[in-house]
């Protein structure tokens, strides 16, 4: 019973834009059913298990924002855990880092703890700083040189994205006041979460139909100057029109941070590419089906959340 | 008997299940290739005693009382608490690894299991030994297909286990791991030869995934 109350209980912005959100999902399987019916021979590709996908990420979300704040802590942590996990399978590692490693994932539920007892400072530099002198520590104490300055470089990257980037996004769930707006700290994630992918969507969209001026063919072939212009105004227009509902922001408030959400998933996407190129591999993982893995999910929230949350942070009286 | 077929299910359930699809996470290949029932023999490579735990993960909890892995007697009988575990709740068939003088057949526990249509799980190197590395094929499969023509053998690549917890370590650290299941082989009618095609099957799987270096 305390379950379904609590389920139900999101502020009401929040309720309805997951059911909007879900009644998209549920449009789109319908016409991904009717097609099928009309064509079996019909090759949908990935649509298919993507739209599955997508809902049971969006299924996971709506559970994960409604329960007890301490609760959804543990949500976040999970996601951090897998991207980490995909991120150090990819990368190369040596026998000798294993005792680094499991220092690092160590650090993945200390960070969340800093959050649960919202202790900001040590939550800021944990990671950047404790973390970044403590690894070479324990690698230095295996002995083992070469590769040593790559191993502890790698980890570190691995650690400031899928950890402590990611956990601002946690954090921000937890903000409260006045200042965020009606819907509360959900609405701020609310904000970023449909921001960034909604830019994603829209680059993708934009770059489908008009795009012609390749930025960076060598790191990813997609992206194009309109597609990254008509997503940056796009995304501006979202940002305007829900930032009343979802935040306390004024509307030039709300304009620039529509303008960094673009921008930064636009980089935070690119950077993931790179990465991903440079490791020879297309995908970082195949745990959600018809999205890759963890990891190319969130790659734009990577550089969002921590620069939103700085933003918003800010502004903060 | 109902007991035993419990206590598995719920191990499975509650731990071998999340450990190896959340905490350890698998890319599996080839899953349809895997048997519906018995008898089979699922022949992989060895780095960790997360290969079985993996290889069981693939089958649903209704066939796992009939998934056996067949393990080494000197290591996993050693005391009585490590042979409850080991035949109780992982259900293995314990294989004497140095012959004995009283000279009974060490295959003879296999033979049996298949002739009750189970499924084996053997590593044909016949130890864990380095990380990430494949020693020579020992030829205690190739007995068995021998003597059990018709049962499928299945040969099996696996990846990432030895990185997550390799021999000699005790500290466990979760990386994903890769599966690669192989079109079944029958007997050829020679043992070498048998072991030989075996070998060169799971060399050939192993290149359909992008291994990442391990020093």
């Amino acid at each position: 019973m305390q379950l379904i109350e609590q389920l139900t209980s999101h502020p009401e912005p929040v309720m309805l834009a997951f059911l909007i959100i879900f009644g998209l999902i549920g449009l789109g399987s319908i016409y991904v059913f009717a097609q099928k019916k009309i064509n079996p021979e019909k090759d949908m590709g990935d649509v298919p298990p993507r739209l599955r996908t997508w809902l049971y990420i969006v299924a996971f979300l709506f559970v994960a924002l409604a329960v007890d704040k301490q609760i959804s802590l543990w949500f976040y942590g999970l996601i951090s855990f897998l991207a980490l996990k995909e991120f150090l399978s990819m990368i190369p590692t040596r026998r000798a880092d294993r005792r680094m490693l499991f220092w690092a994932y160590l650090s993945l539920p200390l960070q969340y703890y800093w959050i649960h007892i919202e202790w900001y400072e040590v939550f800021i530099i944990f990671i950047p700083v404790y973390m970044f002198l403590l690894l070479p520590v324990r690698l230095v104490l295996v002995g083992e040189t070469e590769g040593f300055l790559r191993s502890v470089s790698t980890t570190q990257w691995g650690l400031m994205t899928c950890v402590f980037g990611f956990s601002h996004l946690a954090n921000l769930g937890r903000l409260s006041g006045e200042f965020c707006g009606p819907a509360g700290g959900s609405g701020l994630v609310m904000y970023l979460l449909i921001l960034t992918e909604g830019n994603d969507v829209a680059q993708y969209v934009w770059g489908k139909t008009l795009g012609k001026h390749k930025i960076i063919p060598k790191i990813s072939p997609n992206k194009t100057t309109e597609g990254f212009v008509g997503g940056l105004i796009t995304t501006m227009v979202c940002a305007y029109f829900l930032g009343p509902i979802f935040t306390g922001f004024t509307t030039n408030q709300a304009l620039f941070a529509g303008f960094l959400i673009a921008s930064c998933g636009f980089f935070g996407d690119l950077v993931m590419s790179a990465i991903k190129r440079d490791m020879q591999v297309k995908d970082t993982g195949t745990f959600l089906p018809g999205h890759g893995g963890v990891l190319d999910r969130i790659d734009s929230l990577l550089y969002t959340s921590p620069l939103f949350f700085h933003y918003t942070y800010y502004l903060m009286p | 008997m109902i007991m035993g077929a419990l206590l598995k299910i719920l191990f499975h359930l509650l731990i071998v299940r999340p450990l190896t699809l959340v905490v350890i996470g698998l890319n599996v290949r080839g899953k349809s290739n895997l048997p519906k029932k018995g008898p089979a023999i699922l022949a992989a490579n060895h780095n960790s005693h997360l290969d079985t735990l993996i290889l069981q993960s693939l089958f649903p909890l209704c066939m796992q009382k009939s998934i056996r892995p067949v393990a080494a007697a000197d290591y996993f009988m050693k005391n009585r608490l490590l042979a409850w575990f080991s035949t109780q709740v992982m259900g293995i068939l314990p294989i004497q690894r140095k012959l004995s003088i009283s000279g009974g057949d060490p295959l003879s526990g296999c033979i049996e299991a298949l002739e009750k249509g189970e499924i084996l799980i053997i590593y044909p190197e016949g130890s864990r030994g380095e990380a990430e590395k494949i020693s020579d094929f020992k030829n205690g499969i190739a007995h068995l297909a021998k003597k059990f023509p018709e049962s499928p053998v299945f040969p099996i690549f696996l990846h990432g286990c030895g990185k997550a917890l390799p021999k000699g370590e005790a500290i466990f650290v979760p990386f994903f791991v890769d599966c690669v299941v192989g079109e079944p082989r029958y007997w050829c009618g020679n043992k070498n030869e048998f072991t030989e095609e075996l070998r060169s099957d799971i060399d050939a799987l192993s290149e359909q995934c992008d291994l990442k270096a391990w020093e």
